[in-house]
């Protein structure tokens, strides 16, 4: 239920009218406060014209899950009158511009109408018609502040910041919301009955998107190359690189750049680009999302083979096929696991949150050097674009990039004969050489069949012994990928298994499972391959739910293929229409399966169960 | 993409180089090539060019994709590094080293096949991005490892080992690079190394990126009646 610094409302416009902006602002406001806040930015694959919402949760308990219902909901998008009326809870309100007479579509029985004249104040006090429309936003984050005690001061300095070189902007802005919460304050009851309160909850976090974190691990990393080529959602990830770059990468006496950021003509020729640059020994990464790790797989697959290192991220979204660019979801799982043709398997890491997206950022630079091969972040939408609450990054300067087996110049002096792929040391990693550090380290990179040395084969026996030191090689970066999070309770009788942007749902479900009285083990995979500790988690509970975003119960696939366990022991709970994932999702499915009568018997029998 | 070592054996009165070595020195691997095929003459010429460039071996760096004139960088200085890549995408590959390593001279060999169907696009878009590099292209408009089917600068007329008549028109690669603003185009041919070696030593002496197309006969798949 609601109530103070606990509530949910959206604000429901037409995208391409400067609604974000003023829709980050209140929740940059509420965070200044101090209160836990997240914001989901639901928006259309268009520049102008089409709907979108953008829902904010205040929690004062932190949960950072999209929520299930709205407390209240502002809708000044006459298309989706029917849906934002739908979507406030019994006894919400609803806020709208009531320039024109009510529209029976907003008319419902169990909620408060609330109606303001945005766009006649708008037309009242400003000119000109896209300034009336832009202010229109802060006209109603005006009326927000009023509903629902926002702090007017905190907002008046948010928009001194903002506007601090546009000084008529800002004038016009501090007036528009001023408008706001004035005709709030004199027509109604504020606040209403959930609202803020200051809290001191937020000071060792930031607010961050997963996009700009992952860019920013890079440059702690090392990266000095990136390419790409731009699709929604990764684009926001190169964009927050080249910042970052231009700012901490530029020479300042010559300035001189010290990296090299290429924009590709296609996601064939960024993965190009990033193994070309890999295997000159930068640290190179591309970033994309599902249709571009389509276009990548035989790149992927040459990486792999020849064994260079790149990083690749991939900020998924809904698919098949070019499917709804501006939804997420978790579906490329297997796609990602096995890329390419041939026996391939690769390493995956899962952040769950942008806070996550920059420290495994830098591990993925690590790995990908150390195992010189190709390893994906499989980040998502919801991560990498939407601004999300989390804890201050920190950085150890101490720091030194995990290079791997490079071979230096001084060492290849004394080399007779450079054999690029012997498993000299016995853990299946073979020492590189880079071109142009000494004549004894030249090699020819082959994509073709090869043996231990780097030559041609097509002997069965020679051609073997490299693709089964491949295979070691990966079995021993399973202790070297993020261990799984094990959450632990005692009397749990159930598991919950989930990976990356689920994380806050599930945390959230979890609570309130307890509080029906099921109580549950969690453990959130972080990265693939997976350690005996996976294994060892589903074996020690009756019933393991499995929670992921895509129709197939890909993570399911994926932990039956790699450790054995029986696929339909584990129970999938799936959530893929492109949303993030609520609490709710979860807590249904789970106690759903449980008060099945057939759930008492051995999930053995429990074939068709599903969310 | 077999390769077999050459013995080693040199005569003590082999010239020198401004480096102190000699041309057999630029060599690298046995060619597996038909006996007769054009790229074989390319291979030569690049050594001798490579040579007495006094081009330091490991400072060099050979890219290629797939296909017949793709594995003639195993075939000249051994002591580079070689990169034979995916098909069609030898360009973004030298564009990423080139990306991380602007100091090395980048060889990059295709031929009509890589360059001109399954990589036209990143033909395209090295040469508007002017990376540095030696691009040659050894042409001889036909797919050779795949036994004789035509490729994209076949001429109009010219007929196939099984028979068929070729009624697309040729892409021209160097026309091609012209109109995309290259900044060093040129043509030569396998058979004329007097005038080829001086090219590619030009080319290779080029900041940015130096186009060569060398017709290169095929001497297996097009070079019969009605090969043109």
């Amino acid at each position: 239920m609601s109530g103070v610094n606990d509530f949910a409302f959206r604000m429901a416009t037409v995208n391409g009218t400067g609604s974000a902006s003023a829709n980050s602002l209140l929740m940059q406001a509420i965070f200044r406060m101090g209160i836990p806040v997240t914001g989901k930015n639901i928006f259309p694959s268009n520049i102008q014209g089409l709907p979108t919402f953008y829902d904010i949760r205040v929690s004062k308990d932190g949960y950072t899950a999209r929520p299930q219902e709205m407390d209240l909901v502002v809708t000044l998008n006459p298309s989706t009158y029917a849906k934002d009326v739908a979507a406030v809870r019994k006894g919400g309100y609803l806020l709208y511009d009531s320039s024109w007479p009510l529209e029976p579509d907003l008319v419902r029985e169990g909620i408060t109408i609330l109606g303001i004249p945005f766009g006649k104040m708008c037309v009242e006090n400003f000119e000109g018609d896209r300034n009336r429309t832009l202010l229109r936003n802060i006209v109603y984050s005006g009326a927000l502040a009023a509903f629902l005690s926002i702090d007017m001061e905190v907002v008046g300095q948010m928009l001194t910041e903002k506007f601090s070189k546009k000084k008529g902007l800002l004038e016009a802005n501090r007036r528009a919301i001023q408008l706001g919460f004035d005709y709030a304050k004199a027509h109604f009851e504020c606040p209403l009955p959930f609202h803020l309160d200051h809290m001191d909850a937020t000071g060792d976090s930031i607010i961050i998107d997963g996009n700009s974190a992952a860019a920013l691990g890079a440059v702690y990393a090392g990266a000095t190359v990136g390419a790409w080529y731009p699709i929604t959602p990764s684009t926001s990830l190169m964009e927050a690189f080249t910042s970052f770059c231009k700012k901490f990468r530029t020479e300042p006496e010559t300035a001189l750049a010290r990296y090299c950021i290429i924009q590709a003509e296609d996601e064939l020729s960024a993965a190009g680009i990033a193994i070309g640059a890999g295997w000159a020994g930068a640290r190179a990464f591309t970033n994309t999302a599902g249709p571009g790790i389509s276009l990548m797989q035989e790149f992927v697959g040459l990486a792999y083979y020849t064994e260079i290192p790149a990083v690749f991220f991939d900020i998924q979204r809904t698919g098949p096929s070019t499917g709804m660019p501006t939804r997420t979801q978790q579906a490329d799982l297997l796609s990602l696991a096995y890329a390419s043709h041939g026996d391939t398997k690769h390493i995956v890491l899962f952040p769950c949150n942008p806070e996550e997206c920059f420290y495994m950022s830098v591990k993925a630079f690590d790995l990908a050097d150390r195992f010189q091969t190709p390893v994906f972040v499989a980040s998502d939408l919801d991560i990498g674009m939407n601004d999300w609450m989390c804890k201050r990054l920190e950085w150890d300067d101490s720091y030194r990039p995990d290079r791997g087996k490079c071979l230096t110049a001084d060492e290849l002096e004394s080399v007779k004969k450079f054999s690029r792929y012997l498993d000299a040391e016995g853990d299946g990693i073979a020492a590189r050489s880079l071109p142009g550090v000494h004549g004894h380290g030249a090699y020819f990179v082959r994509g073709s069949g090869h043996d231990k040395h780097g030559t041609y084969t097509e002997d069965a026996d020679a051609y073997q012994e490299v693709v089964d030191r491949l295979a070691r090689k990966f079995r021993l970066a399973a202790t070297a990928v993020p261990a799984p999070e094990i959450r632990t309770v005692k009397g749990a009788k159930v598991g919950i298994v989930s990976l990356g942007g689920c994380h806050a749902a599930v945390l959230e479900a979890i609570d309130r499972l307890r509080d029906m009285g099921i109580v549950a083990d969690y453990m959130r995979i972080r990265g693939f391959p997976f350690d005996a500790p996976v294994r060892a988690f589903l074996d020690s509970h009756a019933v393991n739910f499995v929670v992921e975003q895509n129709r197939d119960a890909q993570l399911r696939s994926l932990l039956a293929i790699e450790t054995g366990k029986p696929r339909d022991e584990m129970i999938p709970v799936l959530d893929y229409g492109g949303m993030p994932l609520t609490a709710m999702c979860v807590v249904n499915a789970v106690s759903g399966h449980l008060s099945k009568p057939s759930a008492k018997r051995s999930p053995r029998k429990k074939k068709k169960a599903s969310a | 993409m077999t390769s077999i070592t050459k013995p080693q054996v040199r005569h003590p009165g082999l010239k020198k180089n401004a480096l102190g070595f000699t041309q057999r020195d630029y060599e690298g691997a046995m060619s597996t090539l038909c006996a007769g095929c054009g790229h074989d003459s390319v291979t030569a010429a690049l050594v001798q060019a490579c040579f007495e460039l006094a081009l330091p071996p490991h400072r060099a760096a050979k890219m290629s994709g797939i296909g017949c004139s793709s594995k003639t960088t195993a075939y000249f200085m051994r002591e580079s590094h070689g990169f034979n890549s995916v098909h069609g995408r030898m360009p973004s590959v030298t564009t990423g080293a080139n990306a991380a390593n602007r100091d090395l001279t980048y060889i990059g060999i295709s031929g009509d096949g890589d360059s001109l169907s399954i990589g036209l696009g990143q033909f395209c878009h090295a040469i508007r991005r002017n990376v540095r590099m030696l691009y040659l292209i050894e042409n001889n408009g036909v797919y050779g490892l795949t036994k004789g089917q035509f490729s994209a600068s076949a001429d109009v007329g010219s007929t196939s080992k099984k028979g068929e008549t070729n009624v697309q028109p040729p892409i021209d690669p160097v026309l091609l690079a012209l109109t995309l603003g290259a900044t060093f185009v040129a043509r030569g041919f396998s058979g004329d190394k007097a005038q080829l070696i001086p090219i590619l030593k030009a080319g290779l002496s080029h900041n940015g990126l130096a186009m060569v197309d060398i017709i290169s006969p095929c001497v297996t798949f097009n070079d019969r009646e009605g090969s043109t």
